[in-house]
């Protein structure tokens, strides 16, 4: 008899405690295609959280970049996907919104600290719901070898004429491969490619909103010239460009073989721990010296709750910590290149990143082309700037062959270019 | 089945096949039928609708999906017929090389040529992907040493090449099983009808193309419809080298990767499982015919040897 009441009392006691433990340990997952920040994430922004607010455990688990959208659709349809989720600009979580995977964080506290440009990545087209909190944007630009142009004795190119003597001598030295870049991953040439010397010819946002209304097609004179530049380029590549991965183009350079890299600001991480040279950057170069210069100032990342989380209370105290002033700071040093969308300034400590974040102030930004609305239809406008700008790049295409490609892809389902 | 005898009934015939039943049907018949499904319905307004033959004529009709549609098929048939013409005469040409009694360390080289087989196709991919890198590859310098550095092509990035290329890939990590099987083939050939066919005066070449290949038809029948269905269901190699876009564009396409866009998405396309599920359909009826051809056309008509 004694016994068995120890024994009950002694079950009540464990069940009690495992209740509390797990009413006090909310357990949330993160799901990301930034694999590459993984160690970031652990040693420094969650344990910064888990400070903050014992209770809440949280677990990073990203995923390839190139497989995320994939992996995150099945997931979540599957009912299987982590808690947060790292949210892509537009209509890729927006559809996830619609669908009923994220839910509407509007209210949050912190979500004031941004504007409505960073938030408009993540808002319904009317803006009535926001449902992912702006993490960072990235800048496109070219990241250069500085020893390599201090022993050629070159500048840092500032008008298109400049970038190709500079390609040229580069070239006719014959130490270095004048820039790393390779088509076989397709993006390489539409991201940092395209979309990184584009915004010049279309004059970013000016352009970018007149293609969306219909005033201005893929075919036009400014969409195209990028496209022209670009099949310049393969004659300065590495041997065998047309089967270089993007990690051999970031070997390439790394490594020294190559003086110029065409890049976005998410490689200065990366780059200023493998590279053991120094590095600088410059912008897009523009057609004519005094020409107003544009930057494509991408709002990249944000971040949102998975509508069928367990923990909403904790999924939305993590949330409204990525729109503190605190993050922010912590987030854009720990990872230089991924710059916030705060309205809080944020110091920031690494001198490349402070070069990229410079060029807000003389150049006007603008978003990629084909991430707004653009890409709502099939064939997907993103995919075939991929594939065009590759195969231009390869010379397999002529320029004019793929803007055309282009336009007659999205004028077969998009009303205000037909 | 007169009455006068009573049958017992025979449960244990259910028994016994009970778990295969079972399993084989939750894990392959319902999923095959509700793919079946899945390609007769459509999502209007975050619902299932059905829809009929919509998603077939828009995969065969649409220019934008049948297009990449018979791109895709092609460049599967193309993978199939390398395979066809590279993989089984080798496979022969070496199961025949091993069987010959004079063969010295016969385990050694069944061995090593199966072993690229049981490697995955990721490690298989990328340690060719590696291979032929015009950066880091060992393939450059290779022809180098042998003087032949200007036939090195980035061959993976190359339209006219990277499909040949994977296929060659493909036929390097599985040359191993009609090796085997017809390795197995030749062994199980009974030694009086060698012998009787050397009492004849056939011997050497003469017999394995008059007494041997004869008889290990039925085998090699075996081994091209293995190869057929293999290649159709292929996805695994392309994604690991080449990505879901199957570049240099789309010359790598093959209707695994073609289905795995369309069902799951890519960056800002996002995944249609309805049409992904109609073209997952197509490659079942693509299938289902090759194999129907063969069990009809070729097999009944093969004739076998009774030792």
């Amino acid at each position: 008899m004694m016994k068995s009441t120890r024994l009950a009392l002694l079950a009540a006691t464990m069940l009690g405690a495992t209740g509390t433990a797990m009413a006090q340990d909310a357990e949330l997952t993160i799901e990301s295609w930034r694999n590459d920040d993984l160690t970031i994430w652990q040693e420094k922004l969650i344990p910064a959280f888990e400070a903050k607010h014992p209770g809440i455990k949280v677990n990073f688990a990203p995923s390839a970049p190139t497989e995320y959208n994939a992996v995150l659709n099945s997931k979540l349809d599957a009912g299987t996907a982590g808690d947060l989720v790292t949210c892509r600009p537009f209509d890729a979580s927006l559809s996830l919104y619609e669908k009923g995977h994220l839910t509407d964080l509007k209210d949050l506290e912190n979500m004031s600290n941004f504007s409505d440009v960073a938030k408009a990545a993540w808002s319904t087209d009317d803006g009535s719901a926001t449902f992912c909190v702006p993490m960072a944007s990235v800048i496109h630009g070219f990241i250069y070898n500085a020893d390599a142009f201090e022993e050629l004795g070159i500048e840092p190119p500032k008008t298109n004429e400049e970038f190709y003597a500079v390609l040229d001598k580069i070239k006719e030295d014959g130490t270095y491969i004048p820039m790393a870049m390779g088509a076989k991953d397709q993006w390489e040439a539409a991201t940092m490619g395209y979309t990184n010397i584009g915004p010049n010819y279309w004059k970013g946002e000016e352009g970018r909103l007149a293609l969306i209304a219909g005033e201005q097609k893929l075919t036009d004179e400014q969409w195209v010239q990028p496209l022209r530049e670009i099949a310049k380029w393969a004659p300065y590549l590495g041997d065998g460009f047309e089967a270089q991965a993007y990690p051999d183009s970031q070997n390439l350079f790394t490594l020294g073989r190559a003086a110029i890299f065409p890049a976005g600001s998410w490689e200065i991480a990366i780059f200023n721990e493998q590279a053991d040279f120094k590095l600088g950057a410059f912008p897009p170069p523009v057609q004519n010296a005094g020409d107003e210069c544009y930057i494509s100032d991408h709002t990249d990342i944000g971040i949102g709750m998975n509508a069928k989380t367990e923990n909403p209370e904790a999924a939305r105290t993590f949330l409204n910590w990525v729109g503190s002033a605190e993050f922010a700071s912590l987030y854009a040093n720990s990872l230089p290149g991924f710059f916030s969308l705060s309205n809080e300034t944020v110091e920031m400590e690494d001198p490349l990143a402070k070069e990229f974040v410079s060029w807000r102030e003389n150049c006007k930004s603008t978003i990629r082309p084909a991430h707004q609305i653009l890409s709502r239809g099939t064939p997907n406008l993103w995919n075939e700037m991929w594939n065009v700008s590759a195969n231009v790049l390869r010379g397999a295409q002529t320029p004019e062959d793929g803007a055309k490609q282009l336009q007659d892809g999205l004028a077969g389902w998009y009303e205000p270019q037909q | 089945m007169s009455q006068a005898t009573k049958k017992p009934r025979r449960w244990h015939i259910a028994v016994f096949l009970a778990p295969a039943v079972l399993i084989y049907t939750a894990i392959m018949i319902i999923p095959l039928f509700s793919t079946l499904q899945l390609a007769l319905y459509s999502e209007v307004e975050n619902s299932q609708v059905f829809v009929g033959l919509q998603n077939f004529r828009a995969l065969f009709g649409d220019p934008q999906w049948s297009d990449q549609f018979w791109n895709a098929l092609k460049n599967n048939t193309w993978f199939f017929i390398v395979h066809m013409i590279v993989q089984n005469p080798i496979g022969i040409l070496l199961a025949a090389l091993l069987s010959s009694p004079r063969l010295r360390m016969r385990s050694f080289y069944r061995t090593a040529i199966f072993i690229p087989t049981i490697l995955s196709f990721v490690i298989a991919g990328f340690a060719w992907k590696l291979i032929l890198s015009p950066l880091w590859g060992v393939a450059p310098n290779l022809l180098d040493l042998v003087g032949l550095k200007s036939l090195f092509q980035p061959w993976l990035g190359k339209e006219a090449y990277a499909l040949t290329t994977l296929a060659l890939i493909s036929v390097w990590q599985f040359v191993g099983i009609p090796m085997m099987l017809i390795y197995a083939a030749l062994l199980s050939i009974p030694d009086e009808l060698l012998e009787a066919a050397e009492c004849d005066g056939i011997t050497g070449m003469s017999q394995f193309w008059k007494v041997k290949l004869p008889l290990i038809l039925p085998a090699i029948g075996i081994i091209s419809i293995l190869t057929f269905v293999g290649n159709f269901n292929a996805f695994d190699l392309i994604y690991a080298t080449q990505g879901a876009l199957a570049g240099p564009d789309f010359s790598t396409d093959i209707l695994g990767t073609f289905m795995f866009r369309t069902f799951f998405g890519f960056q800002l396309q996002l995944g249609d499982p309805n049409l992904g599920a109609a073209i997952a359909t197509a490659m079942f009826a693509i299938i289902l015919i090759g194999v129907s051809i063969y069990l009809f056309g070729i097999q009944t008509r093969l004739r076998r040897y009774q030792f």
